[in-house]
């Protein structure tokens, strides 16, 4: 089996508003997969609904051959999959040290050696044992998000779920974001399925991806297809030429 | 012609438990009608220029300047009562995010309305004439059902149309948008920013359009000022960005991905100290 996530007609309900209409997509392992659309689009949603923090209406979502149950996931799953949020300012306790940030995720599933593996974690993400005693809020934004994949990454899962991981970051702080997730995936071999607005983040991250609007998924096509010009849907083309910036309409 | 606003050696500083932190260190441009965008990171004080010039520096803080000239106003010495008079009148400020920077408990209309009436002597049901047109000229379909309505009651896009509208209703001269579209969508971003550059090209004001997105700014804008560290680094006209000299400039314009431009991994910015000098 080498699908790594698969959603088949997956909805979610929010009271009377449907967020995911039937939406299907499937991840191959070792792949990257980019989810792209407006707010609302329903993007995130499905990457919560997968991650259990979204209700599921209907429709079946698989992770590594496994079928989920609807709501609860048991302890094996959340070793597998991590997912890193896009606000580093609200995704970290702010009255704990990154020390004790890193402790939770290893003793909730009973991973020994949490002294070396917190080094190292830190290590990987490029920030040294010297920010082991800090507050988050001694970081800057970048600095958060390290330590936000730091954390994500010590449980070693096969598959990161990245829900807009640089959105809140500077271009410059991105680029060196966006390279170390690169770089950790080559190391690894991990599974990303990674959520953006950014048409450009997507296609330099993600080998395919689906585009996203109202719920449901427009269009799904490769990132040399995208490049390349190969799109079928009109919404992804307004997507594109968004995404090259102001264009002055001369009288 | 004189120029509508003379900035020279502008600095800002903070006090604070470490000392006096300068944001603004000696910031020097003038702005005539046109548009110019100021480009710079998190903590650059591309916002501390905006706010510096519109008044709306925290008291804490202070201003020292050899010139902040608005039109042949001294703004240093000008009165808190004749900033006042200015701001919202001359002066006017789009700031980012439509879900804090309206009031939530007032109507829309409500809220246009009072910024018209405050600087001009008019009659409350033409001020609400006013109010609907300007609506309608950012491009607000149903212009008269959304005077009614409470700003949680419609989208980002929406919202920014209407913060326009209401800084552009007293007809200022000079705008300064603060990040006016970063909270919005990539394809509602180009709406606002057409509705922006129509209004700024047909009332001749002056635009100071602050951003961290160096590509965005220079299709848009004139001249392009780039500040590192509270400085300028780098003043270009947009259309010759390409030709950036400072490594900065040339750095923030390449460490973004780029559609059809492969590059892995992307090029990051070698900061060196003496940009910070």
């Amino acid at each position: 089996m080498n699908i790594a996530v698969s959603a088949r007609d997956v909805t979610v309900i929010y009271e009377d508003f449907k967020a995911l209409d039937s939406v299907s997509i499937a991840v191959e392992k070792g792949q990257s997969y980019g989810l792209v659309g407006e707010s609302g689009s329903g993007k995130s949603t499905l990457l919560r609904a997968i991650a259990g923090l979204a209700p599921v209406f209907s429709g079946t979502l698989d992770v590594n051959g496994r079928t989920l149950k609807p709501r609860r996931r048991d302890k094996a799953f959340y070793r597998d999959v991590q997912m890193v949020f896009q606000d580093p300012y609200g995704s970290l306790h702010p009255r704990q040290t990154i020390d004790r940030l890193l402790q939770e995720p290893l003793a909730i599933h009973g991973i020994p050696d949490a002294e070396a593996r917190i080094a190292r974690a830190l290590d990987e993400v490029g920030l040294g044992t010297g920010f082991r005693f800090r507050y988050s809020h001694q970081l800057s934004g970048g600095q958060r998000q390290r330590v936000a994949i730091a954390r994500a990454l010590i449980v070693e899962p096969s598959i990161l779920l990245l829900d807009e991981p640089t959105s809140a970051l500077d271009a410059s702080v991105q680029a060196e974001v966006l390279n170390l997730l690169e770089q950790i995936r080559r190391d690894r071999g991990l599974t990303f399925l990674m959520v953006s607005h950014d048409l450009g983040v997507v296609t330099h991250m993600c080998d395919q991806l689906a585009v996203m609007r109202r719920g449901r998924v427009v269009e799904q096509l490769s990132a040399s297809d995208l490049v390349e010009g190969r799109i079928t849907a009109d919404y992804t083309r307004n997507l594109m030429v968004a995404s090259k910036g102001f264009v002055r309409t001369e009288a | 012609m004189s120029p509508l606003l003379t900035v020279e050696d502008l600095r800002v500083s903070f006090p604070t438990r470490i000392g006096l932190v300068e944001a603004v260190r000696g910031v020097t441009f003038s702005l005539g009608r046109e548009r110019l965008g100021i480009v710079g990171e998190s903590g650059s004080g591309k916002s501390q220029t905006g706010r510096a010039i519109m008044g709306l520096t925290p008291p804490h803080a202070r201003i020292t300047a050899k010139t902040l000239n608005f039109d042949g106003i001294d703004l240093l010495k000008a009165s808190a009562r004749q900033r006042r008079d200015l701001r919202g009148n001359r002066v006017a400020m789009i700031l980012q995010d439509p879900k804090y920077s309206l009031n939530p408990v007032m109507t829309i209309g409500r809220q246009i309305v009072e910024t018209l009436r405050t600087h001009r002597k008019i009659g409350a049901s033409e001020a609400k004439e006013r109010a609907i047109a300007m609506l309608e000229a950012v491009q607000i379909r149903d212009a008269a059902r959304v005077f009614n309505l409470h700003p949680h009651e419609v989208s980002g896009g929406m919202g920014q149309r209407a913060m326009i509208a209401m800084m552009l209703i007293a007809e200022p001269e000079l705008l300064i948008a603060d990040e006016p579209t970063s909270a919005l969508d990539v394809t509602v971003q180009l709406d606002v920013l057409g509705i922006l550059d129509k209004l700024v090209s047909e009332r001749g004001m002056g635009l100071i359009f602050v951003s961290h997105d160096l590509r965005l700014v220079s299709s848009f804008c004139d001249r392009v000022i780039v500040m590192y560290a509270g400085r300028i680094v780098e003043e270009i006209a947009a259309a010759d960005l390409r030709n950036a000299r400072h490594p900065y400039t040339q750095g923030l314009l390449s460490c973004m991905p780029d559609i059809g431009n492969d590059r892995h991994p992307l090029p990051v910015l070698d900061r060196k100290p003496e940009w910070a000098l």
